[in-house]
């Protein structure tokens, strides 16, 4: 089969699912008003409550949502063959993905722009809470670990990757200047900006960087993790205009960029697909597709942490209720653009069946690393480009999200560690808790092995716990429209669903590590497995409660917007 | 074409500023909170030898007081001239 069928057929589910079903959703079972007062207008303050373009407030929304995550998932996840995967991320995309980004991004509006955190202390009760505090805590932790490990992979597959990736470190520091203290037109700086970075790329790709082993006494693996990590404490320390907001705004600029390259050499190559639709002949070690599939990847298909970033920030800028739809929905749709592109690219980017078997040798082992070599080799014949630079530009697309979702994530694991000192009474500067946050991290990195080489083993861990805090959030939106005495079930199935197959995952990964030795992955695994009982338990509690109580009057909240006013 | 140039560079720069407008504002409300307290050190009983030059700065800080003392943890008006609550 050739790809190009492949990527339209995909696209036009998810057109297909934008057009018809978020509407269905908006229409009949959320019940966007376009009357309905938001909160960034009952609220506004010109700081957190902003009424925002749609087309902005989508920008903001994508670049948070997408990252390294839809392309890893789905890298790892066609060692099953392509067939599953896609799927998966096409049907996850339309009815699982769009419709809980759409409603967390609704259920939050409704409530004051409030986070999922405290939504499910309003809905679920208190312990729902806490819950979520424990979820998102492993959930940072197994990303700053998952990614110093992909990282450190394409350092080492793809050594012209070196000089842009740290280079982009520069750009971003010299672009945040030009911004605050010179106070230049943005447009420029962002057009100057994109050239330095793709003139570094051109610059790696001519002087590739491979590290002698060993360096500095350690192996190469070894001295890019520490290194990752030194990078993360300081940028996360920094003021966040002096790196973080410059880097996040270039990255987003770059993830529009390279999603286009892809998707232009797939249109212009029209590769054939080398790998089996299904693979029957999976390396020995790798896990069952059913439940492994489903957790494998997470974003790009459901995952949790959009009901973050709906919650916590896109809730408070929504000018009108119905841009919901815009915002939410097609956010997650961006993302399983995303992820089909990472399908494509390493199912359709290698000659032949035995150079793709080569790669995928072992679960996991394949991953970003599979997403470059493909990329590269189909953006070679659709643009021209010489396939080492094309292979650059994705390789340093793919560190560009991993390093920033890595240093954001220790920074917000640093006010964790804070707020729970703050509970035990003792007062942690921000220097110690950095210190704290990345020796955790660490720690958890270089139990997979002094070069990190089982670091991947943590993924399908991580999109447990991803699917359990959408599992939590779904659970809020049924309570939600169970005390509105809507129709709950197209929320309650996928509930259902991805509740059964990441507990199933917990479950059948609780052996493996059993198996292995592997005990510290084993006590998160069955910390997972405690919390997924536990919200199974207060959501029966809360719906049961919902469904007994009367129903909500049908302008409660508009009521309670006008009560404030 | 000039306006939506415009509103494209508006747009393009709300994309740059909005994630990060809360940082800002967190920060900004820090350091006001630390020159409030410089200027408020002496009717706080901490000797300062500029007291004759911050009193002049004093009513600048009297509309946000209320919302700082009650930041800083305590229910009631530290300052006894000060009755905002």
């Amino acid at each position: 089969m050739n790809a190009l069928p492949l990527m339209l057929i995909g696209l036009a589910m998810f057109a297909g699912g934008y057009i018809l079903y978020s509407k269905f959703l908006g229409d009949r079972v959320y019940k966007l008003d376009a009357s309905f007062k938001t909160p960034a207008h009952d609220l506004q303050d010109g700081v957190d409550y902003v009424p925002t373009n749609k087309f902005v407030l989508w920008g903001h929304h994508f670049t948070s949502v997408a990252g390294a995550a839809p392309i890893v998932g789905p890298a790892v996840a066609v060692i099953w063959g392509w067939l599953p995967a896609f799927l998966w991320v096409t049907v996850g995309t339309v009815f699982f993905a769009g419709m809980h980004d759409l409603g967390a991004l609704w259920a939050s509006a409704r409530n004051k722009g409030r986070s999922i955190g405290t939504l499910s202390g309003r809905y679920i009760g208190r312990r729902g809470a806490n819950l979520f505090l424990v979820v998102i805590f492993l959930l940072l932790l197994m990303v700053i670990a998952a990614f110093a490990v992909v990282i450190k992979n394409l350092l080492i597959s793809t050594p012209s990757v070196v000089i842009p990736a740290w280079g982009a470190i520069v750009v971003a520091l010299l672009v945040g200047q030009a911004v605050y203290r010179f106070k230049m037109n943005l447009a420029l700086v962002t057009v100057v900006g994109v050239a330095l970075l793709y003139g570094l790329i051109f610059l790696g790709d001519a002087v590739p960087v491979e590290l002698p082993d060993p360096f500095l006494g350690m192996s190469p693996a070894t001295f890019w993790i520490l290194a990752l990590f030194l990078y993360a404490g300081i940028a996360s320390l920094l003021p966040v205009w002096v790196l973080l907001q410059p880097r996040d705004y270039i990255n987003g600029v770059q993830l529009f960029i390279g999603l286009g390259i892809l998707f232009a050499g797939v249109l212009l190559s029209a590769p054939a697909i080398v790998a089996p639709a299904v693979n029957d002949a999976v390396p020995a070690g790798t896990p069952d597709l059913m439940p492994l599939l489903f957790v494998t990847i997470a974003c790009g298909a459901i995952s949790g942490f959009h009901g973050m970033v709906s919650s916590g920030t896109s809730s408070k800028q929504l000018d009108k209720e119905t841009d919901a739809r815009f915002v939410g929905y097609f956010g997650a749709v961006g993302e399983g653009m995303l992820a089909l592109g990472a399908i494509i690219a390493t199912v359709a980017g290698y000659r032949t069946v035995a150079d793709w078997e080569a790669v995928y040798g072992a679960f996991g082992e394949a991953g970003v690393g599979a997403f470059v070599d493909g990329g590269g080799a189909i953006v070679r014949d659709g643009l021209g480009l010489p396939a080492s630079v094309s292979a650059t530009v994705l390789a340093t697309m793919a560190v560009l999200f991993a390093a920033t979702t890595m240093d954001t994530a220790v920074r917000l694991l640093r006010f964790v560690v804070q707020e729970a000192g703050e509970a035990a009474k003792v007062k942690i500067n921000n220097g110690v808790a950095t210190v704290v946050v990345l020796a955790i991290g660490l720690g958890l990195t270089f139990s997979q092995g002094s070069d990190g080489a089982g670091g991947l083993r943590i993924w399908p861990l991580f999109g447990t716990s991803n699917q359990l805090l959408a599992a939590l959030t779904l659970s809020i939106i049924v309570v939600m429209l169970i005390r509105k005495r809507r129709n709950p079930v197209p929320v309650l199935v996928p509930l259902a669903f991805v509740f059964v197959m990441s507990f199933w995952a917990a479950i059948v990964q609780l052996g493996d590590f059993y198996d292995e030795g592997d005990w510290l992955l084993l006590a998160i695994d069955v910390v997972i497995i405690v919390t997924a009982v536990w919200v199974a338990f207060e959501a029966l509690v809360a719906t049961r409660r919902a469904s007994r109580e009367p129903p909500e009057a049908p302008d409660a909240d508009a009521k309670e917007v006008e009560a404030r006013a | 074409m000039t306006s939506r140039w415009a509103s494209f560079r508006a747009g393009l720069e709300e994309f740059y500023a909005g994630p990060y407008r809360r940082t800002f504002a967190r920060a900004r409300r820090e350091e006001d909170d630390l020159f409030r307290m410089v200027v408020l050190a002496e009717a706080l009983g901490v000797p300062d030898p500029a007291a004759y030059y911050t009193a002049e700065l004093m009513p600048a800080l009297y509309e946000d007081f209320h919302a700082w003392h009650r930041r800083m943890g305590m229910d009631r008006s530290p300052l006894e001239h000060v009755g905002c609550c």
